[in-house]
């Protein structure tokens, strides 16, 4: 077939199963925060606990007038909501969600998640500087200096994985995770202990700090509570969004949870086995696949929605503390351990 | 008055850079129409970066002049302007209003009447504080104890309006008691309201709810380390800054001072009850909220307490149909929810009286703002705004 052509049915594909995937977590958010703070949330939209929901916040926000402030700078700031939504979606390209179905097998996989991921930050810091707003400026700069504090430790976190895995290629580390072995001993005084190794192959066993290392950078990335400083609603309105209306305040909006949902999808890949899952087949994993990473992806997303509905915002310079002081050095100790671990062994 | 300098707060170590480098302070209007101005007031701040370096407050978006109104009204009308002053306690500044007229007139109030009125008025500071516990965590980021304290804050409401008929504005006290019975007919007006069949063991049940809320928001909130670094050691503000201010109420307590006119001197029996005066150590934002949840408590007590023995008797003094007060001045004071909230009233005689002047606490309370925001951060701004807790209806009158 056609190399464009086949390219671009797998990405349409992968566009076409993850979208959704976002809409389903803006919904899990509503409803899920809704039972947290005891109320109901959603219930009319679509009949049926008002699944219908963010599609309706959708249609609503395309009937809004597109308005841009008269001292905007028009060409950057109606470009700002495409380049983050890009930013995100570009995303799901590289993430497998099966053993052949990846819309694209790149060798250098997770040197273009990271690269690409910082994009969106892009498309924000342009948005806040193009609205002629002083809190969009502020917002704007806030989301610049929190992806320089944040990519390095996720950057740091993710070199551990690759140094144990051996490949940068989304799809060699989710085989590494499958068949990993405990330090390629296979039987201790004579009993098979090959079943310990199957228990503890995903990453997140031996990686468990550069998991959490790249959660919490994820969750300043994706400028979520407590690191949502860009939006802040209480001290800057809406931070960069705080102009926007309409249909490219939608594009932020979708923007926003096809970024989560592309954060747990590159999250569940590297530590929790992506859509491998310890004893089953390779053959069925390419018809469960999608479902098992999906799985892992919701478990990621609700955990980034608990911590939002949990905890206060912490400050900027909170922030660079946190990043410089612990996330770092914990995440340079921990590509040490994995480097000596990985010799040794 | 000695101003701080805000950029001896500034941690510059590059100070060299700053000097080649133009950088213009820039200005940041905040409010009139922002979410943590709690209203309508408007701050002209001038920010280097997020650091604030100065602060001028524009107050008065909501003026509705009840000083000039109540010039013009009868006392009685009056008192239904006067809960609107701080909306959010309305009940609690009724009673100083009232109490400063029945001076005038030296009218004895029965002590049924003054009973209700107090455990209105802690009612009204539950709510308060509940309002603040609620939005306080708002303010940082943490949505969700607004919800959970917002709903036991109703059952409260909903206690307050089986009494006087309403959530917010209750209009409940008259000169010499409490409120004459609905109904037509000059039979009905002569007989006053009561509490209602079940109120005190309704209370009682309330209670209960809102101490296990503020244990709730002291386990969510309180404990939360990321709520402990946004507010411990933000917004000092010493004893002798804020008695020089002119700070009452739970922003004076928090800095250290114990005074309560509960305690000082009141106009309700509260020296028949048993109650602490809780106090903060540092008079940061995280003591000006700890303290406030630790009122809720005492209030709760003194409702318990009040409840267990209210006398019976009469709810209404003697008094004469038209209400002439006789001439003569008068300064009364109470310890409002906010603060210290007191009307001076001037009467030439007659049923109007010929000056009102109105002492909001929160108004006072504010006045510090130019002093205490310069040289913060954006963000501990708005978690110093928060804990303040003014409401704009004080401020502006």
């Amino acid at each position: 077939m056609n190399f464009w052509l086949e390219l671009l049915i797998k990405v349409g594909l992968a566009l076409a199963i993850m979208l959704p995937v976002a809409l389903v977590v803006i919904f899990g958010e509503l409803k899920i925060s809704a039972h947290m703070q005891s109320r109901v949330g959603p219930y009319f939209a679509g009949g049926r606990w008002g699944w219908a929901q963010p599609l309706a916040d959708g249609l609503k926000f395309m009937q809004k007038e597109d308005l841009v402030p008269a001292d905007a700078d028009d060409r950057v700031y109606k470009l700002a909501p495409y380049i983050v939504l890009m930013g995100t979606l570009a995303l799901y390209v590289v993430i497998p969600i099966g053993p052949d179905a990846v819309a694209r097998d790149l060798d250098l996989g997770v040197f273009y998640v990271l690269a690409v991921s910082s994009l969106s930050t892009l498309g924000v810091l342009m948005a806040g500087w193009s609205s002629a707003n002083k809190y969009s400026l502020i917002g704007g700069l806030r989301a610049a200096a929190q992806l320089i504090a944040y990519e390095l430790p996720l950057v740091l976190a993710v070199i551990a994985v690759a140094v144990q895995a051996g490949s940068l290629s989304l799809n060699d580390i989710v085989n590494a995770q499958a068949s990993f072995h405990l330090f390629g001993v296979e039987s201790i005084l004579g009993r098979d202990v090959t079943w310990i190794s199957s228990l503890i192959s995903p990453f997140m066993i031996l990686q468990i700090v550069g998991l959490v290392i790249f959660l919490v950078a994820s969750l300043a990335e994706l400028s979520r509570i407590p690191f949502d400083m860009p939006i802040a609603e209480s001290e800057l309105t809406m931070g960069y969004l705080t102009e926007y209306s309409g249909l490219r305040f939608t594009m932020f909006f979708l923007g926003e949870y096809a970024g989560l949902v592309s954060m747990a999808a590159i999250a569940a890949t590297l530590f929790m086995g992506g859509y491998s899952f310890p004893g089953v087949s390779e053959d069925v994993l390419n018809f469960l696949g999608p479902v098992i990473l999906l799985s892992k992806v919701m478990f990621i997303a609700f955990v980034f929605i608990w911590l939002r509905w949990t905890f206060p915002r912490l400050r900027e310079d909170q922030l660079q503390t946190i990043a410089w002081k612990w996330l770092i050095p914990a995440g340079l100790i921990n590509i040490v351990a994995t480097a000596i671990f990985k010799v040794a062994f | 008055m000695t101003q701080i300098d805000p950029r001896s707060a500034m941690h510059l170590a590059d100070a060299a850079v700053s000097v080649e480098l133009e950088t213009p302070d820039m200005t940041l209007n905040i409010g009139p129409q922002h979410p943590s101005t709690h209203g309508v007031l408007r701050l002209v701040a001038q920010v280097d970066g997020e650091r604030v370096m100065s602060v001028d407050p524009v107050i008065g978006y909501m003026h509705r002049g009840y000083e000039k109104l109540a010039e013009v009204r009868t006392y009685a009308q009056t008192i239904a302007l006067v809960n609107r002053i701080d909306w959010v306690s309305g009940f609690a500044n009724e009673v100083p209003f009232v109490a400063a007229i029945e001076k005038l007139m030296d009218i004895e109030v029965p002590p049924r009447a003054q009973y209700i009125r107090l455990i209105l008025t802690e009612m009204a500071r539950i709510s308060t504080h509940l309002v603040f516990a609620s939005s306080y965590p708002l303010e940082l980021g943490a949505s969700t104890p607004l919800m959970h304290a917002m709903r036991e804050r109703e059952h409260v409401l909903e206690l307050l309006e089986s009494v006087t008929g309403g959530r917010f504005h209750p209009n409940f006290n008259r000169v010499g008691g409490i409120k004459p019975a609905a109904g037509g007919g000059s039979s009905m007006k002569k007989v006053s309201m009561d509490l209602p069949a079940g109120f005190l063991a309704a209370t009682d049940e309330a209670m209960t709810r809102v101490l296990d809320i503020v244990d709730d928001v002291d386990r969510l909130a309180t404990g939360n380390e990321l709520i402990q670094a946004r507010t411990v050691g933000v917004g000092v503000l010493p004893a002798a800054k804020a008695l020089e201010y002119g700070v009452t109420g739970p922003n004076l307590r928090a800095s250290g001072v114990k005074y309560d006119l509960r305690k000082v001197e009141s106009i309700l029996p509260y020296d028949d009850f048993e109650f602490e005066i809780p106090i903060g150590n540092n008079g940061d934002c995280f003591d000006r909220y700890v303290v406030r949840l630790e009122e809720i408590r005492q209030s709760a007590s003194i409702i318990r307490q009040a409840i267990a023995k209210i006398p019976s008797g009469p709810l209404r003094a003697k008094v004469p149909r038209v209400l002439k007060v006789p001439k003569g001045e008068v300064y009364v004071r109470a310890e409002n929810p906010k603060g210290e909230m007191g009307y001076y009233i001037v009467s030439e005689g007659g049923r109007i009286p010929y000056r009102v002047k109105i002492r909001s606490a929160s108004f006072s309370n504010l006045s510090m703002l130019p002093w205490i925001l310069a040289g913060q951060l954006v963000p501990d701004l708005v978690a110093i705004l928060g804990s303040l807790d003014f409401v704009l209806g004080d401020v502006d009158r």
